[in-house]
């Protein structure tokens, strides 16, 4: 009820322009040179097929209204037209040729990734984002944000009150302004697609194979996007956030980032008490595992076995590390997590929803890799 | 699911049962060519789409990967049932396939013998076409559904990279039948409409044989386009710019199918019976999903559509107000012919009117949101989509009701319809309008004249 009072106010004010700017009709222009090509393109043939619809329709209407029977129109006999025929094949051939060729010149340039400055490595898992900085070392995923997740299933009201619901995650993608990124886009499981749509870039990414994109960001902000290939249960779930920063900033994100990857491998090597894994190991939890086995552990059988009572988590360390690490069937591997975020988790699902396993060290996970 | 059980369960049988009904009256023959095998095809029908349903009350759910089941989301990720899935497509495709054969032996041997090709009426001429199709493009998605079902059960890596194979392949096969698929759902609706608009307008069908040219080279060109669908794979670019090109010179036959229709109506008489509301709204509704095609065959522009609602308007627009309404139209064109009676004109327009209204409330606003950045296929959205989706789903159950009323039409014209005449539409012209009023099961036990059949004939 009440969307469909906010509904009837929109469609009050659906006059003023002002309407327009809140209200996506269009496509979004963006903020690289491919999306701008992109943009234009859209707005041109849009163009052309309205002046077409406007003279084709307008024909039919003319017809419709003018040639009935009730207005004592008679039929004429004419059934071909040599000449007519040819003009309406000809003519459409001259407008599509001249969409091609501006269509191909975008086209061209944004398959043409090789003046890149940089390179960025994104894996699709489902169903989560992997951020790789080849260069810089650096190595992240990218989650649905818990405040999305919780009110999935919660009221209209609590939706409203999440941080832009289901448009935002727990670590986001930051990237230098006015450079030229290469984006080197694969995948671990299924086929993903890693879309901006305000970079122009939208790009498959397939296991086995990994493609390319390239985007030059003109304007410092926050971009968000979504997966766009079906992907499983979760592919509404996996969206991308990235903020553009300036070049400086970047600089320092970057150094950041590498002295936390640093103070985690020391983490690493230490012991830890069983309650700061199982803190640690809720967060981790609640990210990774819980779209398939639930945060309360009770799984969706048959495919996702619960947690709960799992022989599994209540059984041998060796096994539960070893099935974690490498994944099996629909369980995918877990490698690329940190040494204390795999011990963290272990020892919570060992531990939680009234499990009685081990406590795991990430000593432990180190010396199983 | 839904998309399959709309493409092999509502257009598909809706246009083999017409062309099984319809075509041999249009050509003077008594009954089908091969009936024993028309029978096979049929029954095939409700035990494969049984066999499809099941699947909703399986262990692990039913397939979950959309009408296109791309690998490996359909082999190494996918639930048991889609073994049952694969066996039904099996079926559905051999039904198909049986069904296009019996089409294609009808018309080619059963003719009346002084019916030359080029006097066909055009529902003929595009049946037999969509025959072709069917037989060139269902042991394609055969082929395709029996690799997956070895990479699921026999440790084959057609699709999986791991093992030599490559995932985009069973893209390229999928596509390479799904492409002749949809105009396999479009080309009949061409023929239909092709008969109602010069029987409303009372003039003949302006440029029979470009007609006859146009759907030929349509079906032609719905071979060497199917990558269109797949620009985002990673293709490398000359292979995208060729099939942009080729996508673009589409819109050529088919701009002169709709110019050919306007201008059979141009300078008629018309009247606006339902059948003529139902094809003059196809021709505009087709058309505007004609266009947001053009839209999408631009490459550049599809990384922006692809995968969004806009390609669910799109299609919505060329298969529910193209086809969908094309078998409309014919219900209401030939019920009297085969029931004998009248239905309810004013209850049809009603009907008329309501479905089109509700239909562009439906499926309009999905343009809107796919421009807007909305992807298809997903459970919930973030609330700027909000508004629209709710006015989507107003027309969508608006929609769905009117076929209500559609029903109740049909069984009052059974019932309590007015006795109709032989012809009773004042412009028609086809042999099946010489049979009395209500058709027996055997049409035309001796065959027509050569002068009837000029006097019947669209190309006149």
């Amino acid at each position: 009820m009440k969307r469909l009072t906010r509904l009837l106010s929109i469609m009050v004010v659906m006059m003023s322009t002002s309407v327009f700017a809140e209200y996506e009709f269009n496509m979004t222009e963006g903020v690289t040179s491919v999306s701008h090509g992109i943009y234009g393109l859209h707005m041109m043939v849009f163009l052309v097929s309205v002046v077409i619809a406007i003279v084709v329709f307008g024909a039919m209407i003319y017809s419709l209204i003018m040639h009935r029977k009730s207005k004592g129109a008679v039929a004429a006999n004419f059934h071909e037209s040599t000449k007519a025929e040819l003009i309406w094949t000809v003519v459409p051939i001259i407008i599509l040729i001249s969409m091609a060729i501006p269509a191909s010149k975008v086209l061209i340039d944004l398959e043409d990734t090789t003046k890149a400055e940089m390179s960025i490595k994104i894996t699709g898992h489902q169903w989560k984002w992997q951020y790789d900085y080849p260069k810089e070392g650096i190595s992240f995923f990218s989650n649905l944000a818990q405040s999305s997740r919780e009110v999935i299933r919660g009221t209209d009201a609590e939706r409203e009150n999440a941080e832009h619901y289901l448009l935002n995650v727990d670590k986001r993608l930051v990237l230098p302004v006015d450079t030229s990124i290469r984006f080197l886009i694969t995948s671990n499981d299924v086929i993903h697609n890693w879309w901006v749509s305000d970079f122009g870039v939208k790009q498959d990414a397939n296991p086995g194979f990994i493609n390319d994109a390239w985007a030059k960001i003109d304007k410092i902000g926050t971009y968000r996007g979504q997966c766009a290939e079906l992907c499983g249960k979760d592919h509404g779930f996996m969206p991308i956030v990235v903020d553009v920063v300036s070049k400086a900033d970047y600089k320092q994100w970057v150094a950041k980032q590498q002295a936390a990857a640093k103070a985690a491998v020391a983490s690493a090597t230490k012991t830890w008490s069983k309650a700061d894994l199982m803190a640690k190991g809720k967060n981790v939890y609640n990210t990774n595992c819980a779209a398939c086995h639930k945060a309360d552990g009770s799984g969706t059988p048959p495919v996702f076995p619960a947690m709960k009572g799992s022989t599994i988590a209540n059984g041998p360390a060796a096994a539960h590390i070893n099935i974690v690490l490498n994944g099996k069937a629909v369980m995918p591997q877990f490698k690329a997590l940190g040494d204390s975020d795999l011990a963290a988790v272990m020892t919570y699902e060992r531990n939680a929803f009234g499990n009685t396993g081990s406590v795991i060290q990430p000593t432990d996970v180190k010396s199983a890799r | 699911m839904h998309g399959l059980i709309m493409v092999f369960g509502a257009i598909m049988p809706a246009f083999v049962g017409l062309g099984n009904w319809l075509i041999p009256m249009m050509i003077g023959a008594p009954d089908m060519a091969l009936p024993r095998m028309n029978n096979w095809s049929f029954w095939i029908l409700p035990f494969a789409g049984s066999i499809l349903l099941s699947t909703f009350f399986m262990e692990g759910g039913a397939p979950a990967f959309g009408w296109t089941f791309y690998a490996p989301l359909s082999t190494t990720f996918a639930p048991d049932s889609t073994d049952f899935f694969i066996f039904a497509v099996h079926l559905l495709g051999f039904s198909s396939i049986m069904g296009a054969i019996n089409i294609i032996a009808t018309v080619l041997n059963m003719r009346a013998p002084e019916m030359k090709l080029m006097d066909m009426p055009l529902f003929v001429w595009t049946w037999l076409i969509t025959s072709f199709l069917l037989i060139g493009a269902m042991p394609v998605l055969a082929g395709a559904v029996t690799m997956m079902l070895t990479d699921r059960n026999f440790g084959t890596a057609f699709f999986d990279a791991t093992g030599g194979g490559d995932p985009v392949l069973f893209q390229h096969i999928f596509w390479f039948f799904g492409h002749p698929e949809v105009y396999i759902m479009i080309l009949p609706a061409f023929g239909v409409v092709s008969h109602i608009i010069p029987t409303f307008a009372r003039k003949p069908l302006f440029g029979y044989s470009s007609m006859v040219y146009a759907t030929a080279s349509i079906a032609f060109l719905s071979y060497i386009v199917w990558a269109h669908h797949m620009f985002l794979t990673g293709m490398p670019v000359a292979g995208e710019l060729y099939f942009m090109y080729a996508t673009m010179l589409i819109a050529v036959p088919t701009g002169v199918k709709v110019f050919n229709w306007i201008s059979t109506m141009w300078r008629g008489s018309m009247t606006f019976e339902a059948p003529m509301l139902w094809a003059v709204s196809f021709v505009f509704l087709f058309t505007i999903g004609g266009f947001s095609g053009l839209m999408l065959g631009i490459a550049p522009a599809d990384i922006q559509y692809h995968d969004t609602y806009f390609v669910v308007a799109h299609f919505h627009y060329v298969l529910v107000t193209g086809a969908l309404w094309s078998i409309i139209a014919a219900t209401f064109y030939w019920l009297p012919k085969w029931t004998g009676k009248m239905y309810n004109e004013f209850l049809a327009k009603i009907h008329f009117w309501w479905a089109v209204i509700a239909v562009n409330v439906l499926f309009f606003p999905q343009h809107f949101l796919g421009l807007a950045g909305m992807p298809r296929r997903i459970p919930d959205y973030s609330l700027q989509f909000a508004d629209f989706n709710f006015i989507s789903s107003i027309g969508g159950f608006a929609f769905g009701a009117s076929f209500f009323l559609l029903t109740y039409i049909v069984i009052d014209c059974i019932r309590n319809g007015k006795p109709a005449t032989a012809r009773p539409w004042e412009g028609a012209k086809g042999l099946e309008w010489t049979l009395e009023p209500k058709a027996q099961y055997h049409s035309f036990n001796t065959p027509p004249s050569r002068k009837l059949i000029e006097a019947e004939s669209q190309n006149s």
